[in-house]
């Protein structure tokens, strides 16, 4: 009974209808493969289209125009044992003046001082409270032009427009080309943008609020979900028994997940911040209702990564009388542990790009020290985005696209280092 | 049911030309389900000590789960329900109060495929003595690793690369560092569940003959779907089909003048 094949007429691997088929399912596979190329290369195209147009906006906001100036600080405004309360608005003015010798016009010197950035007081001011012993000195020093220079010489506000539709007039480009030809304009690496905290003025503004402020709040969110999403997949995946109520825990968390992230900010207001009275635009809450959506994130993960791990390895430890805690801390958790990683840092780079919770609670507020911790007042870098999507100035364009980049830019690293780990840690078992 | 207490009965007192003193391990009316479904139907089964007892049968018909109640492994699925009685030197294991965790260590299990801890190899011995708390001091947990490895007839292979990882061995060398970590624990009780089965003629050769030195220390119990294993390993055979101890008895008596016709039909191949 068992050799009822040799009864079967044997196949006729030969004959033409069977080539046919044959044919055709080559065919099918050539569209399947066709179809799979084709979709990747929409999605590559897609991504290049959005990265190339944020680099064609961005890429000015990579650098700034500056001038040199030559400052003298005047021991008559600049006290040397209080450099804080000097009068930096004379020495700029002073500055200024040295910079149009010839210039006696004083609507000219005032044209003039539009040139140099609003900032430079601050500048000055902070450099000389760093450092007294420039009271009294006098040296040269680059700073940053205003907004619609950097624009003029970036070439967004065109030279041969309309007079009436740019923002320079011809007397005011023309004296800022008495500059050019003096050889005093510069234009160089715009280290500001990551080293400067936020500005009203865009030749100043900077992210590192921003990534000083995301930093915290990444840190809190992982402080909090890390632990609680492996604890509470340990528990769900290891010891919790398969009845009606776990599927309703799983049910829930998997319907956490898909949350609108504004709700999580809804209930961090009314919860973290009403509530518990914790403090607006911090990035503790900021970072508390981030955990909210990185942790049933991190459970589905963990829980992943738990199953994947082969039963041969639970048996094996129970077989030589492993407790519980035993099996799962010495054995299945540590081979659990790439997945966990991996699935933690894409949860904490969403967490990073997510914006719309922030807004919420207020951490997009107007701020131009970077927050000393993670009680204080502070932006992230998506809502730092946002804000400045909203500045009118010219400059702030440029900076929003530059900006985009840096996160992308940040996430594209958390990225790489989830893959890095993966790949590094796997190898080991 | 009749026949059900006659078989109990030649299991317990048919030994006659066996050296064994006493039953190691018994089990009395022995059910378990895997939630409504009965996988095991009133079995009694005594085993004797330091000898090999082959559990064999068809596909389905309950070995492994059967091997899987005597160091309560089963405990870990939900649905398995056990029922009946089983003893260990006379101790119920079953009863609440008894640890598991020492059952487990009392009662040693190898598997069907080999699943060393993807650990050094030194680790994967040194583990069971170590959280048992069986060693007092580096030294003495490194010779209970060596004589273990000794036992299992891998020391002469794997002491100079005791740091490599144990999943970077051959499967037949895989299997026996499963066996030296299970008799690194002191077991009284090894159980096999198909042991051989994921390994070349070779591998098994090596693993039959360490079976036939451990009998010397150890009670053994195999599962088998090779008759010629059987044979050549076990002093008893226990025939088990659709859940039902068939037969129980002396190996050779098994193989050549089963009492029980569907013994008859599974050794000499008819069905299985
Ligand atoms: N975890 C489980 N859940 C539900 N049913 C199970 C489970 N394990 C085994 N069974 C059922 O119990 C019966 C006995 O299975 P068991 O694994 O003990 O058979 P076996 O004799 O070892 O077979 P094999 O020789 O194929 O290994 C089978 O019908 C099987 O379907
Ligand atoms: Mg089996």
């Amino acid at each position: 009974m068992a050799v009822s094949t040799a009864q079967t007429t044997p196949p006729r691997q030969t004959s033409d209808r069977a080539a046919q088929l044959r044919r055709r399912r080559y065919a099918a596979d050539r569209r399947l493969k066709f179809f799979g190329l084709a979709a990747i290369v929409t999605a590559i195209a897609l991504l290049g289209i959005l990265l190339g147009s944020l680099i064609l906006t961005g890429y000015q906001a990579f650098v700034q125009t500056h001038v040199t100036i030559e400052v003298a600080i005047d021991p008559e405004l600049v006290d040397r044992d209080n450099p804080a309360s000097g009068n930096y608005r004379a020495v700029v003015a002073d500055a200024v003046q040295r910079l149009f010798p010839e210039a006696d016009d004083p609507a000219v010197l005032q044209e003039g001082s539009r040139i140099v950035t609003n900032g430079a007081q601050v500048i000055l001011r902070n450099m000389v409270v760093g450092n007294p012993g420039l009271v009294g000195t006098t040296f040269s020093l680059q700073v940053p032009v205003s907004d619609p220079y950097d624009q003029l010489t970036k070439g967004v506000i065109q030279r041969d427009s309309p007079e009436n539709r740019r923002r320079l007039n011809d007397a005011q480009i023309s004296l800022y080309e008495t500059l050019e030809e003096r050889g005093l304009i510069e234009t160089r690496a715009n280290w500001a943008l990551l080293f400067n905290a936020d500005s009203r003025f865009p030749e100043l503004a900077g992210l590192s609020g921003a990534i000083v402020g995301s930093f915290y709040a990444l840190l809190v969110c992982f402080l909090i979900s890390f632990p609680m999403g492996i604890a509470a997949a340990i528990y769900l995946e290891e010891f919790a028994p398969k009845n009606r109520w776990t599927d309703i825990v799983e049910v829930n968390i998997n319907n956490l997940a898909a949350v609108p992230s504004i709700v999580f900010g809804l209930l961090g207001l009314a919860v973290f911040i009403q509530l518990f009275g914790l403090p607006r635009s911090a990035p503790l809450v900021g970072g508390m209702v981030l955990s909210l959506m990185t942790l049933p994130t991190i459970i589905i993960v963990t829980r992943a990564a738990l199953k994947a791990v082969p039963p041969s390895i639970r048996e094996a430890a129970l077989g030589v009388g492993a407790s519980k805690h035993e099996v799962i801390l010495h054995h299945v958790l540590p081979l659990a542990i790439p997945g966990i990683l991996t699935g933690t840092i894409i949860g904490l780079a969403q967490a990073l790009g997510e914006t719309a919770p922030l807004l919420l609670i207020g951490m997009n507020a107007f701020l131009t020290s970077p927050p000393g911790g993670i009680m204080e007042p502070a932006t992230a870098l998506p809502t730092q985005i946002f804000i400045w999507a909203d500045s009118p100035e010219r400059g702030f364009v440029a900076r929003t696209s530059a900006a985009i980049l840096v996160l992308l830019g940040f996430l594209i690293t958390m990225n790489a280092i989830a893959i890095y780990l993966r790949a590094r840690l796997e190898r080991r078992w | 049911m009749d026949q059900m207490t006659n078989t109990r009965f030649d299991a317990v007192t048919a030994a006659p030309h066996n050296h064994s003193t006493h039953a190691k391990v018994v089990g009395q009316d022995v059910n378990v389900f895997y939630g409504d479904k009965q996988a095991l139907f009133d079995i009694n089964l005594s085993i004797g000590e330091r000898q090999v007892t082959a559990l064999i049968g068809p596909s389905g018909c309950g070995k492994s789960t059967f091997l899987r109640c005597l160091n309560r492994m089963n405990d870990t699925i939900d649905i398995c329900r056990v029922t009946g009685k089983i003893e260990l030197d006379g101790g119920d294991i079953y009863d609440p109060s008894l640890d598991v965790v020492e059952l487990r260590a009392r009662v040693g299990m190898v598997f069907q495929k080999p699943n060393p801890f993807p650990k050094s190899i030194f680790e994967n011995v040194a583990y069971g003595p170590r959280i048992h708390g069986l060693a007092s001091g580096k030294a003495e947990l490194e010779e209970i690793v060596e004589r273990s490895l000794r036992k299992a007839s891998l020391w002469e292979e794997v002491k100079d690369r005791l740091a490599e990882s144990g999943t970077g061995l051959s499967g037949g060398q895989q299997q026996r560092l499963c066996i030296a970590r299970a008799i690194a624990v002191s077991p009284e009780v090894i159980l096999m569940d198909e042991p051989c089965s994921a390994l070349d003629p070779i591998a098994t050769a090596k693993i039959e003959e360490l079976i036939n030195e451990l009998r010397e220390n150890y009670t053994i119990i195999i599962v088998t779907h090779s008759m010629q294993q059987a044979a050549r390993v076990s002093q008893r055979t226990a025939f088990f089909h659709l859940g039902v101890l068939v037969e129980e008895g002396p190996t050779d008596e098994i193989f050549t003048t089963p009492k029980d016709q569907r013994t008859m039909d599974y050794v000499t191949g008819r069905f299985g």
